[in-house]
């Protein structure tokens, strides 16, 4: 044994080493997560049953459930598309939100460290039932208890409603369509501000990795605060805007209707089978989403290294 | 007319004039950009402070204040009935010990772990490095929800090769218990532990090659290095990765869901059933009045995460512009 260890090279060691140092997690990759997703696959198609032993036994059924999922399953298509489209509108308004609102705290201003203290505060506070919660008091801090609703009531009949501004903005030519997105935009402008915690961090870090010469050079060449920003500011933080769209993306997707239905399938109506194909079609296309996006973002984006 | 025309000539050519005139216009843009910063950073402070404010406030309020409508904000009675019932229901001192053990605990494993699988991708070449960290990445990218049932499954019917099967007969229940989740972290697999990975593996690339050979040739060992130079020095991320994993781990519900870990380890899990208990033991049943017992309670089970979360923030904050999270 002593004599084999004595031919081994230095790299060969170091490798070894390595190789320690990250087994355990292979270790539990290959337990959970690899084992799992094998185990999905086959439960989605196979007819779980679970016997009185706790065991289960499975009978194969090929394309059953998927099939079932998507032509006779009552919400499942309604619910997914419902998902994907809120994913698709939120994740470009919370990129840019964020990007936004890092610029602006990049700037050195008294409370600065308080300010940068409350926007990260949804996400220590992001506990299910707080957040529900939360929903409730944000619609109470209109008034009292007791007459909010009577409140709301009168908002939405006033005679300058949400309506009377859409055909404003309709009758000055601006497409109906990027009205109602801006109108969606606005209505969830709390979710969004709640939801990009984390991203306005890594904008800021990647602001001030920025080096500062660049922005020397910049304005010896003469160029405007908005080329500046086109020029500069914008190409050297492109790395990032992939990053947060992948944590942007899989984040509201723990968080959408499609894993409740797949849990309440699962645990409620015992029917496991469904309930991993629900899992498994809305991860495939998560994850198309993010290799469409990636992929197209990553050919326009600029490596400083 | 000439001498008008003279005047706005004199004018024009005055160069002080233009001067002063020059940095009125800036002054003024300065401001009316103070300004307009001001407005949106306030704007926005509101949104998100507003519930938090609310919540508070409604959990003071008496059963008289909550049906007068005169009252906004501040209640004209304030009562501490609804801070006794709740810490009660939720049997507070207790459970809040045993919830804050929990997540520490696992706070302390998932540093320790992820920091060693970190050093390990980025440090040391060996074969196949690359397609292992793909799998790091499809870690993060791959929600927990997806896996739930085989995990269920796992550790309903709980064995190791069939060891255990061996020893006692039969295969453990480990439901019920806070077990999978200890063995999920230390096996690397914990509560978002793909992205502290990330972090860790980002951190360790940035910091120099010499310290590593100076030990080396100070004749340190690998894991001396790892403990007394490495660790010490990846302090900025651990504090970053301690404090994520920890407010997330007390948060978590999905995982206490379902591993049916019971809710008085898991305080987050309680609150949720804390209005259905309150209503059916003290008979109130306005789901108005429940409310205000509800908001008690997540008053009181914030308060642990908020008092770490203004300790740490500096350090937290820097720590996540310094290290990691950016590549």
């Amino acid at each position: 044994m002593n004599s084999k260890k004595k031919k081994m090279s230095l790299s060969e060691k170091r490798s070894r080493t390595g190789f320690l140092f990250v087994l355990p997690w292979l270790v539990g990759f290959i337990w959970f997560y690899a084992r799992s997703l094998f185990m999905s696959v086959q439960f989605s198609l196979s007819n779980l049953t679970v016997s009185p032993g706790g065991g289960y036994s499975l009978d194969f059924v090929g394309l059953d459930n998927f099939l079932y999922a998507f032509r006779a399953h009552a919400t499942y298509k309604q619910v997914l598309t419902t998902s994907v489209g809120n994913m698709l509108i939120d994740v470009p308004l919370i990129t840019f939100f964020s990007l936004f609102m890092a610029i602006l705290l990049n700037r050195k201003f008294k409370g600065r460290t308080l300010v940068r203290a409350i926007f990260f505060l949804p996400v220590i506070l992001n506990s299910e039932a707080i957040v529900d919660a939360m929903d409730l008091a944000r619609n109470m801090m209109s008034g009292g208890l007791s007459n909010a609703s009577a409140e709301m009531a009168q908002a939405s009949s006033g005679g300058m409603g949400i309506a009377y501004y859409m055909q404003m903005f309709g009758s000055l030519g601006i497409p109906e369509s990027l009205i109602e997105y801006l109108m969606g935009a606005v209505a969830r402008v709390s979710d969004i501000i709640n939801a990009s915690g984390v991203q306005i961090i890594i904008f800021i870090a990647a602001l001030q990795s920025v080096p500062g010469s660049m922005y020397e050079v910049a304005k010896i060449e003469g160029a405007t605060t908005y080329e500046t920003f086109w020029k500069v500011t914008f190409p050297m933080v492109m790395p990032h805007i992939i990053t947060n769209i992948v944590y942007t993306v899989v984040d509201s997707f723990t968080q959408s209707d499609v894993v409740g239905l797949a849990y309440k399938t699962a645990f409620t109506e015992s029917n496991y089978g469904l309930s991993s194909v629900f899992s498994l079609c809305s991860t495939a296309i998560t994850c198309l989403i993010l290799v469409i996006v990636c992929g197209f973002i990553q050919k326009r984006t600029f490596y400083y290294n | 007319m000439a001498n008008i025309k003279g005047i706005i000539e004199d004018a024009k050519n005055d160069k002080q004039f233009a001067n002063d005139r020059m940095r009125w216009a800036s002054n003024c843009k300065g401001f009316i950009l103070f300004l307009f910063r001001l407005v949106i950073i306030v704007g926005i402070c509101y949104v998100i402070l507003g519930p938090v404010i609310g919540i508070i406030s409604s959990s003071f309020f008496s059963d008289a204040d909550s049906y007068n409508p005169m009252v906004y904000m501040i209640p004209q009675e304030p009562t501490l009935y609804r801070y006794e019932l709740a810490s009660k229901y939720l049997d507070y001192a207790k459970s809040m010990a045993s919830s804050l053990v929990y997540a520490a605990t696992l706070m302390i494993i998932q540093v320790f772990i992820c920091s060693m699988v970190g050093y390990g991708f980025a440090r040391y070449q060996f074969p196949g490095k690359n397609i292992l960290f793909a799998c790091v990445v499809i870690m993060i990218v791959i929600p927990t929800n997806t896996i739930m049932l085989p995990l269920y499954m796992t550790f309903a019917k709980f064995d190791v090769f069939g060891i255990i099967n061996l020893i006692k007969g039969s295969s453990v229940n480990l439901l019920s218990t806070p077990v999978p989740m200890y063995i999920m972290t230390i096996f690397g697999c914990g509560l978002r532990s793909g992205l502290y990975i990330y972090i860790f593996n980002q951190f360790f690339r940035g910091l120099p090659k010499e310290i590593e050979e100076a030990a080396f040739v100070d004749g340190a060992g690998t894991l001396y290095t790892y403990f007394r130079i490495m660790l010490v020095n990846a302090l900025p991320s651990a504090v970053t990765v301690a404090i994520f994993s920890m407010v997330w781990q007390y948060n978590d519900t999905f995982y206490a869901k379902l591993f049916l870990i019971s809710d008085s380890i898991v305080i987050s899990k309680k609150i949720s059933t804390i209005t259905a208990t309150i209503s059916t033991l003290e008979k109130i049943l306005d789901p108005a009045i429940l409310q205000l017992f509800l908001d008690a309670g997540i008053v009181l089970v914030m308060i642990p995460i908020v008092i770490i979360y203004v300790l740490l923030q500096k350090q937290f904050i820097e720590g996540v512009e310094r290290s990691g999270i950016v590549g």
